[in-house]
């Protein structure tokens, strides 16, 4: 494995990719005596797009509910920003400016388009409970300030047609792109996609991949995501982190990785005799 | 032709137009964009400024007079703009069709010879990027839409507001220089070059001048006595003449507001908020408006279903008469008679709902009594029982009604409540589509025209509307029938020339003006109103030298709304055949409400079921089209339904959604003659083009039909 310099640099497309941003170190994550995680270390630096691929079970999800504070880990610490992060309940991981988005879509099904979007900005809400309810004028100030960062959004996502289409009644690959959305409304640091195109058809993989370099290169957020689509990680992706059962097997650009013995045997199997 | 001469007011430019709008209007709406969700304005004062100093900004890039400048991209203010920008700087702006793939545009970019090219957004750019290898004369390319731009070299690329605030810098600079060359502009210089969609061979430019465009613009806008407050939706595309007429022409003369839309998709949307008093639209928007209308009806509950269809027969009679908006009228201040008028009417309408509730209490009471079992049928067929109103009352006030139940819903829905004037255009409108509108009370005319028209030839005046004709000769248009039977026109309209092709130019329009449409038509005896049959050169003649017109069955087929396209073949044959296109949404919905399950368009195409419908639709045409004694010899004998849409970019269609005849002909050559050897089924492999350019194969096996054919009419009476 190669020693990774934590120098900021220029990659070849012209983006910069900064210091850490977050750092595990030695992560394991036991569910009673099931070890989901076991001992993990690695980092994802500012501006990168940071893939965690593994065969199905190798604690992709539990990692990413790590990062985004669902899980505590049971042993090991999770640095932010430079910093040590306490166990923390989701909402304060979101405020600290972490979003994601969801393996099985997870929107409110009967609320438009818009309304699932303003969730989004809950974080960023100051006003009182009393002064949005009787529509105040500082919640309403308040109001319009997030709908136009959700409608740069909306332009952003090219979704202008189904801005007030109750969500449930979309097609799946708009659902996914909604679930962007709502998690670029909280104008996160670090983006967590789960699975971003699971499902999808080629044309649909194609367009989430171009917003997904869009989000990286215009509001240079962080990424990491987690994805089966072995082209469109390689094609993604700064750096690849692999799991299999549990533990890291590989780390580094994708060009690496898919030279790495162990990768190869943890995708194509192995004889065990 | 007219003598050459200044116009009244020394308004023989856009930009002179622009001006004057500017001091007369300028605090009134002159475009709207949705943004972000809301409608952004421009008053004309501040268009006029922006399109000052784009100008600007071109001069300083180096735009030289008589240059042509491409403008690639979506219905946007700043691309209109940026059209009178140029005009200003004395160079022709040339608008392309946005959806045309690199190579089409390549064509055209290269044949106009552009140093200029605004476009869009990064798609257009790429598009221009991906041709400039083979165009070297390409300098400047300018964009509109930031989006996904930054990593691009910028050394010959610029944003066009960089180029304005470069062009506000630089003003006492450049002022000086850009109105000279606006003073330059004069009746007789190009005002803008557009190019046809070609639906035989290469795109031609066409050239028209400010005479061309203003004149036009002038008496179309008098004839429909259009005002400044109008409201139009500028959604077509802006390489189109009608865009031009409609969104510059006609916007900058009346001094009314143009209105984009906020992306294409959202087209319906912003249609129904902006609510438009001038409309435009070809007859496959209003057929797709409809076909939604329907398919909603259908799953309606009772109630409303019930309304629609009552009301909706109703207005079939009684729409042209009752439903009509008023025709503008200068309004004086309400006088006392006036008042006790509209007293008068309220009362009688009050009267009217107590008798008509009195008269349903009645023939509840006795009918349900009498004939519990077939009261439906008793119901409506006694009449009036009292009849205390005059037939006329009552259809006034009953169709008040329905405008209360139905029409206008229906009408505010569809964002058509505010029209004024609606026109169709390009292609044969079904009459039931036309005729539906008409009876909502839409204001929906024909009209017939070309780009090399300047749009206008002829149009319907309001009260002589039929969907039959496409109207009289719009003033200042003289038109006549060459023993062909072909339709030539002369006008103030009239465009300049072809651009770089002198023999196309001489070959269309002659010494004295005259300019051959291409279409065969005839004046109907009495009303002066031109019909227009076909295409001039696509009518031909069978083998037993009956005539044969394609595109008279083919409209008459494709008023089916389960039909989207259908194309005839049987030039110099013994017998007519047809290709047929369905309409997937309606089809579908179709299956749907039937159980018929189906994966794709080429598997429903495929059904059974589908072929039996679509057969008894070809077979209601060879019926009508037995009555016509001339072309009885156009029926359809074999038939078989394709298993893919006929797309633009297989170039099937041109980008104006007309069948490409010839193409088709020579691409499915192996399904023709299927056609016409008596096999029952063939098979076919096609070619198709995505929307990114990548090519795929698609392969069906294809049912061919016959279809019964009625008697022809005259050779009956032979026999008689």
């Amino acid at each position: 494995m190669t020693m990774v310099s934590y120098e900021p640099f220029v990659t070849e497309d012209g983006r910069t990719i900064g210091g850490v941003l977050m750092e595990m170190r030695n992560i394991t994550l036991r569910f009673g005596g099931v070890v989901a995680i076991k001992d993990i270390s690695f980092d994802i630096r500012e501006g990168e797009i940071r893939a965690i691929i593994g065969p199905n079970g190798a604690g992709k999800s539990s990692m990413l509910n790590v990062i985004s504070g669902f899980y505590t880990p049971s042993e090991g610490e999770v640095w932010f920003e430079g910093q040590k992060r306490p166990p923390m309940r989701p909402y304060q991981v979101a405020r600290q400016g972490i979003a994601r988005t969801f393996q099985n879509i997870a929107l409110f099904q009967g609320m438009s388009t818009l309304d699932n979007m303003m969730t989004g900005r809950i974080t960023k809400m100051h006003s009182s409970l009393p002064a949005q309810a009787l529509w105040w004028a500082s919640a309403q100030r308040e109001e319009s300030e997030h709908r136009e960062a959700v409608e740069k959004i909306v332009d952003f996502l090219e979704i202008q047609h189904i801005r007030k289409t109750p969500v449930g009644r979309l097609p799946y690959g708009l659902q996914k792109r909604v679930e962007l959305g709502r998690a670029l409304a909280a104008e996160p640091r670090l983006l967590l996609l789960d699975e971003p195109m699971a499902g999808m058809n080629v044309e649909e993989k194609e367009d989430m991949s171009r917003f997904i370099l869009d989000v990286n290169d215009e509001f240079g957020t962080t990424i990491a995501l987690i994805e089966h689509d072995m082209g469109v990680v390689m094609d993604l992706s700064d750096r690849v982190v692999v799991m299999d059962y549990g533990k890291k097997i590989g780390d580094g650009t994708p060009d690496e990785v898919r030279g790495n013995q162990e990768v190869i045997d943890a995708y194509l199997g192995v004889t065990h005799d | 032709m007219t003598p050459h001469s200044a116009s009244p007011d020394e308004l023989c430019s856009i930009p002179a137009l622009l001006a004057r709008n500017a001091q007369v209007f300028s605090d009134r709406p002159a475009y709207r964009e949705k943004e972000f969700g809301i409608w952004q304005c421009w008053t004309w004062a501040e268009a006029a400024d922006e399109i000052r100093a784009m100008a600007m900004g071109l001069l300083a890039l180096g735009l030289q007079r008589g240059e042509y400048v491409a403008i690639i991209g979506r219905n946007r203010p700043a691309h209109y703009w940026s059209m009178v920008a140029v005009q200003m700087c004395g160079a022709v702006p040339v608008p392309l069709y946005q959806d045309a793939v690199a190579e089409e545009m390549a064509y055209v970019l290269d044949h106009c010879g552009a140093r200029f090219v605004v476009c869009g957004d990064q798609e257009q750019v790429d598009k221009v990027i991906e041709v400039q290898d083979r165009i070297h004369h390409i300098e400047h390319v300018l964009y509109n839409d930031k989006r996904g731009m930054r990593k691009y070299d910028h050394t010959h690329l610029n944003w066009l507001k960089d180029i304005e605030e470069e062009g506000r810098a630089g003003h006492f600079r450049l002022g000086p220089e850009l109105d000279r060359r606006i003073a330059e502009l004069a009746w007789d210089s190009t005002c803008v070059m557009l190019y046809t969609s070609g639906t035989t061979g290469k795109p031609k430019g066409v050239v028209l001048s400010n005479r061309n465009i203003i004149e036009t613009s002038r008496a179309s806008v008098e004839f429909d006595k259009l005002g400044p407050d109008e409201e139009v939706l500028a959604y077509l595309p802006m390489a189109w003449v009608g865009d031009f007429i409609f969104s510059i022409g006609q916007a900058m003369y009346a001094g009314f507001c143009v209105n984009c839309p906020e992306s294409p998709d959202t087209m319906m949307t912003d249609l129904r908020e902006i609510g438009p008093t001038y409309f435009f639209a070809p007859p496959r928007i209003f057929e797709t408006m409809l076909t939604n209308v329907m398919i909603r009806m259908e799953d309606a509950g009772d109630l409303k279903h019930g309304l629609f269809h009552h009301f909706m027969e109703f207005a079939k009679t009684t729409g042209e008469t009752y439903g009509m908006p008023k025709l503008r009228k200068q309004q004086s201040t309400p006088t006392l008679r006036r008042r006790w008028r509209s007293i008068f009417r309220y009362a009688m309408g009050i009267g009217f709902a107590v008798e008509t509730l009195v008269e349903n209490a009645v023939r509840l009471f006795f009918i349900k009594l009498r004939h519990p079992v077939k009261a439906r049928d008793h119901f409506s067929a006694r009449g009036p029982i009292f009849n205390l109103y005059p037939q006329p009352l009552r259809d006034y006030f009953d169709y008040r009604t329905g405008d209360v139940l139905v029409y206008g819903p229906l009408k505010n829905t569809l964002g058509l409540s505010r029209i004024r004037v609606a026109y169709t255009a390009g292609e044969a409108i079904g009459p039931e589509i036309f005729d539906f509108y008409r009876s909502l009370g839409i204001n929906l005319k024909q009209l017939y025209g070309q780009t090399e028209a300047s749009v206008f030839i002829t149009q319907q005046p309001n009260g002589e509307v039929r969907s039959d004709t496409v109207g009289v000769p719009s003033p200042g248009v003289e038109v006549k029938i060459a023993e062909s039977g072909e339709v030539f026109y002369r006008s103030p309209g009239v465009f300049v020339e072809y651009y770089k092709n002198p023999e196309s130019t001489a070959s269309t329009k002659d010494a004295e003006g005259w300019v051959a449409t291409g279409d065969a038509g005839f004046f109907e005896e009495g009303t002066g109103h031109l019909r227009i049959i076909d295409r001039a050169k696509d009518v031909g003649k069978m083998a037993d030298g009956s005539l044969f017109a394609p595109k008279y069955v083919e409209n008459k087929l494709k008023f089916y709304p389960d039909i989207l396209e259908a194309v005839v073949f049987g030039n110099g044959r013994e017998m007519c055949t047809a290709f047929i296109n369905i309409d997937l949404s309606a089809v579908g919905n179709w299956a749907e409400r039937n159980n018929i399950a189906y994966a794709s368009y080429q598997e429903l195409a495929g059904h059974p079921r589908v072929l039996e419908t679509i057969q008894a639709h070809v077979e209601e045409v060879n019926l009508s089209v037995a009555e016509d004694p001339i072309l009885s010899g156009c029926q359809i004998h074999r038939f078989l339904v394709l298993h893919k849409e006929l797309d633009a970019d297989d170039g099937e269609l041109t980008r104006t959604r007309k069948v490409r005849r010839n193409v088709i002909a020579e691409k499915f050559g192996e399904l023709v003659d299927a056609l016409y050897d008596g096999s029952t089924s063939v098979y076919t492999e096609t070619e198709v083009t995505y929307e990114d350019g990548r090519k795929g194969s698609i392969k069906a096996t294809l049912e061919i039909r016959d279809a019964k054919v009625g008697d022809p009419q005259h050779k009956r009476q032979v026999a008689a």
